[in-house]
C-alpha cells in the first residue's frame, strides 16, 4: 500500500499526480516476487484471473481474524460490523461503476453468475417464442449458453452480430438484426479472446431506439477502463471480482432498479424474503431479494478493498500505463518470424493473442511455462471466435499494470525459444 | 531447456511435423472422436477390424505435438496387431506416462513409444499423450461415442 498511499498523498495536496512507478505497484502484489521452474515469475494471464494486491489479501485475512460473522442477521457487535463492511464494498462498488444507488449492485459468484441471473429472471419474463436475443460473434461461453437456455426454453431465437477479420464488432450488421421482434441485447465490453473494445454506448443506443433493453459483459473491461453505467446506459452491466484484482467467489450485477424491481427472484432462500408461511412468501427490497443465503462475505468485503486500491492508483493512469505497454507488446511479438496476431481491432485492451506457424498453442504454453512465464493456451472459453478465425487453439498474453517492458522482453525470448525448438 | 527436450524428443517433433496415417481410413468400420476441452484439442480415430485384428488405422485433427505424435505413433504401433494386444500397450503406454520418474520400462514392450516417457515430468500434458489411446479404446468398443479426456 506504500505506492497508493504516496500517490493519494501527491493527489491531495492537489499538486500533479506522480509519475506512474510499476516497481513500485508491484511491490503491492507479493506473489509476483516469486521463481518458477528457477526463472522470476512472468505473469501474462490476468484475463484469466488477476493477482491481488496485499491490501485485498490483508482485508480477507482481517476479515476472518476479528471480524467474522454473518450479514444482515445479527443483533449482535460483529454481526453490525460485518453487515456494515459488506454494505461499505457495494457502496464502493455503486460509485465505482457511477450506479445511482446501492440498491442496483448485486452480489454474486461473478460474472457467468450475473448474466445467469439476468437470463433466468429478466429474460424468462420478458422473452417468448419467437422473440429475438442478439449477442455477437465473440462472446464468451458464459454470454453464449445462458442465452441458449433461454431460446430453448422459451422458442425465442438467437442472433448473432458477425466480426470482421481484425475482430470488430459490425454496427451496420447489429443495425440490421435489431427489429421489431428484438427483446434483449448481451454484447461483451472487451473480449478475453481478442482484446476488443466494444462500442458499447453506441450499442445500446441502437438498442434503446428500439426500446430493447442491453446486458454488457464487464469481465474484462472493469480491471482496465473507467466503467461509468449511467454514461453507457446499459441496463445491466456484469463483472467479476476476481479479474479485477479481488478475491474470486465474488462478482456483481449492476441492473436499473427499475429493471431489479420488476425481476422475479432468481435464487430462493434466507436472506431474500420479509415473511415466510406456507401460504405465501413475501419477497426483500432489492438487492437483497437477489441475495438468497449467506453470502461470500469476506469475498465482498475483499472486492471492497479492490476497489480502494484501483481508486487510489487511477483507473485513468492504469489505462494509460496499460495502452502504452499494450502497443509495446504488440510491436514486439508480431516481429517474431512465424507469428500472426489474432484480433488486431483499433480500439484494443490489454491483450495480445497469437498463433504462431507449425506450433500449436498448448506447445508454446508449456515451453514458456519452463522460462516462468505463464500465458493461456487452448480456447478461452469462446471457442466461436476461434471458429471465426479458423484457428483450433491460440496463445494468449494478457497484461495488467503490473506487467513492465522486461517481462514483455522475456515473453519475446520465450516465442524464440518455441521457434528454435520446433524449427 | 532440458526437461524440454525430454518431452519434445526428436521422434516426438519428426511426427508431429510429418505425422503417419494423417488421413480419413476408406472401410473403416470402428470410429470415434476424442476431446481435450482444456486445449482444444480434437481428434479422430479411424479403425478396420477384422477378426479382432486391427487391419488398418488412421487419425485425423489438430492438436499439440503431444497429441499429435502421440496419435501417429499409436497408429504405426498398431496396425496389424490385435485389439486385445492395442489394450494392452495402451495400458502400458498409461502406466509409462503417469509413473513415478524412478520406474523404468523395458524397452521390449514400449519400443519407439519410450519416447513418450518425458510426458509424466509434465502432469499438464498426460491427457495430450493419452487422447489418441482413449478414443482408439472408444472405437473397439464400438460405441462411436465421443470421449473426453477430462
Amino acid at each position: 500500500m506504500k505506492a497508493v498511499n504516496q500517490v493519494a498523498a501527491a493527489d491531495t495536496l492537489g499538486g500533479p499526480r506522480v509519475a506512474f512507478n510499476v516497481e513500485r505497484i508491484r511491490e503491492d502484489f507479493p506473489i509476483l516476487k516469486q521463481q518458477v521452474h528457477g526463472k522470476p515469475l512472468v505473469y501474462l494471464d490476468s484475463a484469466a484471473t488477476s493477482q491481488k494486491p496485499k491490501v485485498v489479501i490483508d482485508t480477507v485475512t482481517q476479515y476472518y481474524l476479528a471480524e467474522n460473522s454473518n450479514v444482515h442477521r445479527g443483533i449482535h457487535f460483529l454481526s453490525e460490523q460485518a453487515t456494515r463492511a459488506f454494505e461499505d464494498s457495494r457502496a464502493k462498488v455503486a460509485r465505482f461503476l457511477n450506479a445511482s444507488t446501492d440498491q442496483e449492485i448485486v452480489f454474486v459468484r461473478g460474472a457467468t453468475e450475473g448474466i445467469n441471473l439476468v437470463a433466468q429472471s429478466f429474460g424468462r419474463m420478458r422473452v417468448k417464442a419467437g422473440d429475438e436475443i442478439i449477442i455477437s460473434a465473440m462472446e464468451h461461453h458464459s454470454n453464449i449458453v445462458p442465452w441458449q437456455i433461454l431460446c430453448q426454453e422459451t422458442g425465442a431465437v438467437l442472433r448473432v452480430v458477425p466480426i470482421n477479420d481484425h475482430g470488430e464488432f459490425l454496427v451496420d450488421e447489429y443495425a440490421k438484426l435489431l427489429n421489431a421482434k428484438t427483446r434483449l441485447v448481451s454484447v461483451v465490453h472487451v473480449s478475453n479472446a481478442l482484446g476488443t473494445i466494444n462500442p458499447v454506448k453506441r450499442i445500446v443506443e441502437m438498442a434503446h431506439s428500439r426500446g430493447v433493453p442491453v446486458l454488457i459483459d464487464g469481465a474484462q473491461a472493469a480491471p482496465h477502463l473507467t466503467v461509468d453505467v449511467r454514461q453507457l446506459d446499459c441496463d445491466f452491466y456484469v463483472f467479476s471480482g476476481h479479474k479485477a484484482f479481488g478475491p474470486t467467489g465474488v462478482g456483481v450485477v449492476y441492473g436499473k432498479a427499475h429493471h431489479l424491481e420488476a425481476m422475479p427472484p432468481y435464487q430462493v432462500g434466507g436472506d431474500m424474503i420479509l415473511s415466510v408461511t406456507f401460504e405465501k412468501t413475501l419477497y426483500n427490497v432489492i438487492p437483497f431479494k437477489f441475495e438468497a443465503g449467506t453470502p461470500h462475505i469476506a469475498g465482498v468485503i475483499g472486492l471492497g478493498a479492490a476497489i480502494d486500491y484501483l481508486d487510489g492508483v487511477g483507473l485513468d493512469r492504469i489505462a494509460a500505463y496499460e495502452s502504452g505497454l499494450l502497443a509495446y507488446a504488440t510491436e514486439a511479438v508480431s516481429a517474431v518470424p512465424g507469428v500472426r496476431l489474432i484480433g488486431t481491432a483499433k480500439e484494443k485492451a490489454s491483450i495480445v493473442t497469437f498463433v504462431l506457424e507449425g506450433v500449436h498453442a498448448h506447445d508454446i504454453g508449456t515451453i514458456l511455462d519452463q522460462e516462468g512465464i505463464a500465458i493461456r493456451t487452448g480456447h478461452h472459453c469462446a471457442q466461436p471466435v476461434l471458429q471465426r478465425f479458423g484457428v483450433p487453439a491460440t496463445a494468449r498474453a494478457s497484461l495488467a499494470f503490473y506487467n513492465t517492458r522486461g517481462e514483455i522482453d522475456a515473453l519475446v525470448r520465450g516465442i524464440r525459444k518455441v521457434t528454435e525448438l520446433f524449427g | 531447456m532440458s526437461d524440454l527436450r525430454e518431452l519434445y524428443q526428436e521422434v516426438i517433433l519428426d511426427h508431429n511435423r510429418r505425422p503417419r496415417n494423417f488421413q480419413k481410413l476408406d472401410g473403416a468400420n470402428r470410429t470415434a472422436e476424442g476431446y481435450n476441452p482444456l486445449c482444444g484439442d480434437q481428434i479422430t480415430v479411424y479403425v478396420r477390424l477384422e477378426d479382432g485384428v486391427i487391419k488398418d488405422i488412421s487419425f485425423q485433427g489438430s492438436g499439440c505435438a503431444i497429441s499429435k505424435a502421440s496419435a501417429s505413433m499409436m497408429t504405426a504401433s498398431l496396425k496389424g496387431k490385435t485389439a486385445a494386444a492395442g489394450d494392452a500397450l495402451f495400458e502400458t503406454f498409461h502406466k509409462m506416462v503417469t509413473a513415478d520418474l524412478s520406474v523404468t520400462f523395458d524397452p521390449l514392450e514400449v519400443g519407439k513409444l519410450a519416447a513418450f516417457s518425458g510426458v509424466r515430468e509434465f502432469p499438464v500434458r498426460v491427457k495430450c499423450a493419452t487422447l489418441p489411446w482413449h478414443t482408439l479404446h472408444a472405437a473397439l468398443e464400438g460405441k462411436g461415442q465421443t470421449v473426453s479426456s477430462e
